[in-house]
């Protein structure tokens, strides 16, 4: 009614004023499909571990808790998960920044690159044969006289533990690589011109910079060795030392057909990792956080 | 560099370097193990088989029913690619052409299924499957690898799409090209070698890709993982021959689109997301 005003712009207008038109409405799909097959499961799933079979609310959480069958499994899980991380990491470091110089890169990114596309359950079935009693490992080391019986590395805690150093180690490995190559050289270069030998350069130059790039790999790697599934059950001892929390989501729900309490593991899953990368996380806040680039040329 | 290292460094380098090698022979000897049993008549308390055959792989392909489970693997991967490439793209375009508000919501939604692991999600996941009854079926499978695989499209085009220079899309249109044409003769040439890396990285990860098929998947629409799981679970009811045979197969499978995949990317690329390539 007041005609002094300039009449409102039309409502497609204004959307593509706030940068809502054709081209973004092309991310609804992609995100419909994760609303519905990942956020829609995950909170269903929330829901029905509250509403176990007897009925009472928290009457999953309270068996999950007082079984030691079950809630040892988040021990084990971490007794494992933890020590192959920090292994992993340890390890990807001081390669990754020897390969770092190298100008054949890709022959042993291309190698390294092999477990992790062939997958858990090949490295599963080649370990069972290659590192069993009359493998060709336990055969060198004998051929060698380093031990007089064959080493006992399936079945048990130690398989499992080299399954994830075998599949681990070369993503903890191809990240960390990728975060250094990432650092501009120019920087070490300044601190080489300024003196410092290649521990100083090291302590003082490249970790800080590394640092936020360690805690994600450690959080991508630890999560990846958290959800340990198939070499837990065909390498490991799957009733006793290698009991992942996987293993008993997984036999709530196959087995015993109880989805109310294998949501509920998976909740409690769920909630470790998230534990864990948050304390991982706040960790890596207390360190330098900027750009790793060069100033001005 | 310098001329004369200290003893102390060239110890650390070498030590550096027997550890990588270790891996790495082990690596290749425990690959070896695999094949080589699989050729093998008897293998039994000897460096090398007693003698060698291929029969295993007459057997494991009756055994196993391979030729069903190569359909179904294909048919399966080829499906998620096809449709994680008609989803991420155009979402990935989305969101590296416009800002709007809730697009870190939206970014923080495609970051989760990559960081939390399939093992956890799958569970939940297979319970609404099954509960709506698609558990167990071709349709369930495919669903499933969705949900890992249109969030790494995604993640892997968008930092491809924006170093593409906008002015050109804009030069199009100041010349009158339509949308469709524009899509046609400008962006479709332009994205397809990001595109070709993204989705040869997706069809590799599905091929491999356990638990969500393990957690899904039914009597007809196991994939070749999924059964070798299964060979390696009950293994004493066939020849381990037999069964390496199997493994022998979906290394190759596996292979195969690796070293298509390897023209086309950075093995960084595998395990990273977002690497542009040269700026």
């Amino acid at each position: 009614m007041n005609d002094a005003h300039t009449p409102p712009p039309a409502l497609g207008m204004r959307l593509a004023a706030m940068g809502l038109d054709a081209v973004t409405l092309l991310v609804l799909p992609a995100a419909l499909l994760i609303v519905a097959l990942f956020v829609y499961p995950f909170l269903y799933g929330l829901w029905l571990s509250f509403h176990p079979k007897d009925g009472s609310t928290f009457g999953n959480y309270v068996k999950f808790f007082s079984d030691p069958f079950l809630y040892g499994t988040i021990g084990k899980t971490l007794w494992l998960a933890l020590p192959v991380t920090v292994l992993n990491l340890l390890l990807a470091i001081p390669i990754a920044f020897r390969v770092r110089r190298m100008r054949n890169q890709r022959i042993l990114t291309t190698i390294l690159v092999l477990p992790i596309t062939l997958g858990t359950v090949l490295v599963a079935e080649g370990m069972l044969n290659y590192f069993g009693p009359q493998g060709w490992f336990n055969r060198a080391v004998m051929t060698l006289g380093l031990s007089s019986t064959p080493l006992k590395l399936v079945h048990n805690y130690t398989g499992v533990f080299i399954s994830l150093v075998i599949t681990g180690f070369p993503f903890t490995f191809l990240l960390v690589l990728s975060y250094l190559t990432g650092i501009d050289p120019v920087l070490e270069q300044a601190a080489a011109t300024l003196g410092a030998k290649t521990a100083a350069r090291f302590r003082h130059i490249l970790l800080p910079l590394l640092v936020p790039g360690l805690g994600v790999t450690f959080c991508l790697g630890f999560v990846q060795a958290f959800s340990v599934f198939p070499s837990a059950v065909l390498l490991g001892a799957p009733a006793g030392p290698t009991r992942v929390i996987s293993i008993a989501a997984y036999e709530a729900a196959f087995e015993h057909y109880d989805y109310s309490l294998a949501s509920a593991i998976a909740m409690v899953m769920a909630l470790v990792l998230l534990v864990i990368v948050v304390a991982a996380l706040s960790v890596r806040n207390l360190f330098y956080r900027g750009p790793a680039s060069g100033g001005k040329g | 560099m310098q001329t004369s290292r200290p003893l102390t460094e060239r110890a650390w380098v070498t030590l550096v370097w027997v550890v990588t090698g270790f891996f790495i022979v082990n690596l290749f000897a425990m690959i070896g193990t695999v094949v080589t049993s699989s050729f093998a008549t008897r293998w039994l308390g000897t460096w090398l088989p007693a003698g060698w055959t291929g029969k295993w792989y007459l057997s494991a392909w009756d055994e196993f029913q391979l030729d069903d489970l190569l359909i179904v693997t294909f048919e399966v991967v080829f499906a998620v690619v096809a449709l994680s490439a008609l989803l991420g793209i155009p979402a990935a375009y989305a969101l590296a052409r416009r800002e709007f508000p809730g697009k870190q919501i939206v970014m923080l939604l495609f970051l989760l299924p990559l960081l939390v692991p399939p093992v956890t999600y799958g569970i939940p996941l297979a319970t609404v499957l099954y509960k709506s009854g698609l558990g167990g079926t071709m349709a369930g499978v495919i669903a499933a690898n969705l949900v890992p695989a249109v969030p790494f499209v995604i993640l892997v085009m968008i930092p491809f799409i924006e170093q593409i220079d906008p002015k050109i899309e804009q030069a199009a249109r100041v010349f009158g090209a339509s949308t469709f044409r524009l899509f046609i003769h400008v962006l479709l040439p332009l994205l397809l070698p990001g595109a070709l890396a993204a989705l040869l990285l997706v069809l590799v990860r599905t091929i491999a890709m356990f638990e969500l098929t393990f957690l899904t998947a039914g009597p007809g629409s196991q994939t070749l993982v999924v059964a070798l799981y299964y060979a390696v679970f009950a293994a004493g009811v066939r020849a381990v021959q037999s069964i390496d045979a199997m493994a022998v197969v979906y290394m190759l499978t596996t292979l195969i689109w690796l070293i298509v995949a390897l023209r086309f990317v950075n093995p960084t690329q595998m395990v990273t997301r977002a690497k542009q390539q040269q700026t």
